[in-house]
């Protein structure tokens, strides 16, 4: 998305970038600090892409002439119980380290996050050295130190979004409050017309029928919900700026959400509920005793329903992200090759973007409401009484 | 691999101001939104269950205004009946009793000329009695000078003509 801002380093392109494309997640990035050099040179939209749809110490909105312009943010360390404060643009993009710490090249998990390093000794044997894997960085050889308790907490460009979206969340949402209170019962004005829509769907339509007569609790926290995932979603759509992050497609964001459904709905759940789960009725004794098989199912089936929720709006908005810069990386590969195939490609892809981003906002709405309505039928099983369930039946 | 790896630091953050922001929404958004929401609603519910019971009433109303129209008309009609009637039955009476009077008149009228021809009768006789006797006793007195007799049969012979 932010891509067509990422200019003349991808002038030059290989025919591997096209590769990378179709097998994006099939093939293993072996994108080392060794091959830096191949790196300014080819295109890689495998890395490219994923660069872009992953959090950032800094928010990168342009390249020009092999220069980065991006707004650098805070970085956020607690090193063994010790606060570490400083701004990421000592990094260097990535290509210097600051006092002890580094932002990771290798692959293995940590790779474009802030770990601790440490020099390469001479005392250190080559059998330690092949473990520890070591990269050079600004003509220093570093390994990372993987003792260090290194919390990391830093202002990325996800958390900075996070901000922004809340910002714009409140504002949105306290308005139209504040609307409503100015006007009573008149018919609402301005901010307060559209928030109203979206309420009176999760309202009347989400989370009344799937909870039943004790929504009211749960509205709050749902249409919380609902909206910071809707507001983010079409955010990350924006492609420039103020948007453009991958937030509600950061596993660490869903799983919070995912968190906070799962810590509601045991937490509200009736005994109803936990004697559902330990004594399954309708099914043969044998199932339970002396295997407790069905109970098991149904524990495991606790958790994999918010495990469910984060992965399926991780998944959705990520892989939506990733097929609209794949169009845009399209124009970038066929350009290696040939500049006038990439300019003969361009209004093919971006004609794909387009459509892709229209389908997006759809998704956008979509996946909210889904969270949205599956957290609050969550909710809802927990919270029933037994005999609303015997008049389900 | 990165992809599917929660930050930590993310999680940090998001947990934070998540959380704060469904405890600010929570406090001060959505409870104003959703009451103002509810109030509008059954307010909305309440007039138009108005709107309709008025509609009834007015109906009532209307239905029971014709009623009342029909009513006085028919009372109008009574009363003019009525008066007709008590008319008619006025002139009737008057016509009766003036018939009556008329009547009473005429017979007493007639009573009277009974009378009056009766009186004027019986003077009548009794002048042609005085008369007859006078002429009697003028004849008789010409004849008594030696039979007395003849009054009495002269008498008898008058109430005879009476008779007659």
């Amino acid at each position: 998305m932010q891509l067509k801002h990422s200019g003349s380093k991808f002038f030059n392109i290989g025919i591997k970038g096209c590769i990378v494309l179709f097998l994006l997640f099939l093939m293993p990035k072996t994108q080392a600090s060794g091959e830096k050099g191949a790196d300014a040179e080819g295109f890689n939209a495998g890395e490219t892409i994923l660069e872009h749809v992953e959090d950032a110490y800094e928010w990168h909105i342009l390249t020009y002439k092999d220069k980065h312009v991006s707004i650098p943010l805070p970085v956020l360390l607690i090193d063994d119980g010790k606060f570490h404060c400083f701004c990421a643009s000592h990094f260097h993009h990535g290509e210097k380290a600051y006092e002890d710490y580094a932002i990771c090249p290798l692959d293995g998990g940590k790779k474009g996050r802030i770990v601790k390093v440490k020099e390469v000794g001479e005392s250190m044997d080559s059998a330690a050295l092949v473990e520890a894997k070591v990269f050079p960085l600004d003509g220093r050889q570093l390994m990372v130190d993987t003792e260090a308790s290194l919390w990391d907490i830093s202002i990325t460009k996800n958390v900075c979004s996070l901000f922004i979206a809340i910002a714009l969340l409140l504002w949105l949402v306290l308005a139209a409050a504040k609307n409503y209170r100015n006007r009573g019962e008149l018919a609402p004005k301005g901010v307060a017309r559209i928030v109203e829509l979206l309420v009176v769907f999760v309202k009347d339509d989400v989370v009344k029928p799937a909870i039943g007569p004790k929504y009211r609790k749960f509205l709050p926290f749902l249409l919380t919900m609902f909206f910071f995932i809707f507001f983010n979603n079409l955010l990350g759509i924006i492609p420039f700026f103020p948007g453009g992050a991958n937030l509600t497609g950061n596993i660490a964001v869903t799983l919070v959400l995912a968190a906070c459904t799962f810590i509601i709905t045991n937490v509200n759940g009736t005994k109803h509920y936990w004697v559902d789960i330990v004594n399954t009725p309708g099914v043969p004794w044998w199932l339970k005793i002396p295997l407790p098989l069905m109970p098991l199912v149904e524990i495991v089936g606790v958790f994999t329903k918010p495990i469910v929720l984060m992965i399926r709006l991780f998944a959705n908005i990520t892989a939506g992200h990733i097929i609209c810069l794949g169009f845009i990386c399209l124009i970038f590969i066929f350009g290696n090759a040939n500049p006038a195939i990439g300019l003969g490609v361009s209004p093919v892809s971006v004609l794909f973007y387009i459509f892709m981003s229209a389908l997006e906002c759809l998704v956008a709405y979509i996946q909210a409401y889904v969270f949205t309505l599956l957290s609050a039928i969550y909710i809802g099983l927990a919270v029933a009484e037994p005999h609303h369930e015997l008049e389900a039946k | 691999m990165e992809l599917v790896l929660p930050g930590i630091g993310l999680i940090f953050w998001m947990t934070l101001s998540f959380l704060i922001l469904a405890f600010i929404l929570g406090k001060f958004g959505w409870p104003v939104i959703v009451q103002a929401l509810d109030k509008r609603e059954t307010k909305i519910t309440e007039s138009l269950e108005l709107a309709e019971k008025t509609r009834e009433e007015m109906k009532a109303l209307q239905a029971n205004n014709e009623q009342l129209l029909r009513e006085a008309k028919e009372e109008r009609d009574s009363i003019l009946a009525e008066a007709r009637k008590i008319s008619q039955k006025m002139y009737d009476e008057a016509k009766e009793k003036a018939n009556e009077e008329a009547q009473r008149i005429l017979t007493s009228a007639k009573e009277n000329i009974h009378y009056e021809q009766m009186k004027a009768i019986a003077e009548v006789r009794n002048t042609i009695a005085e008369l007859s006797l006078e002429i009697a006793g003028k004849v008789l007195s010409e004849e008594m000078k030696e039979n007395g007799r003849h009054t009495s049969y002269v008498n008898r012979l008058v109430d005879e003509i009476k008779l007659n």
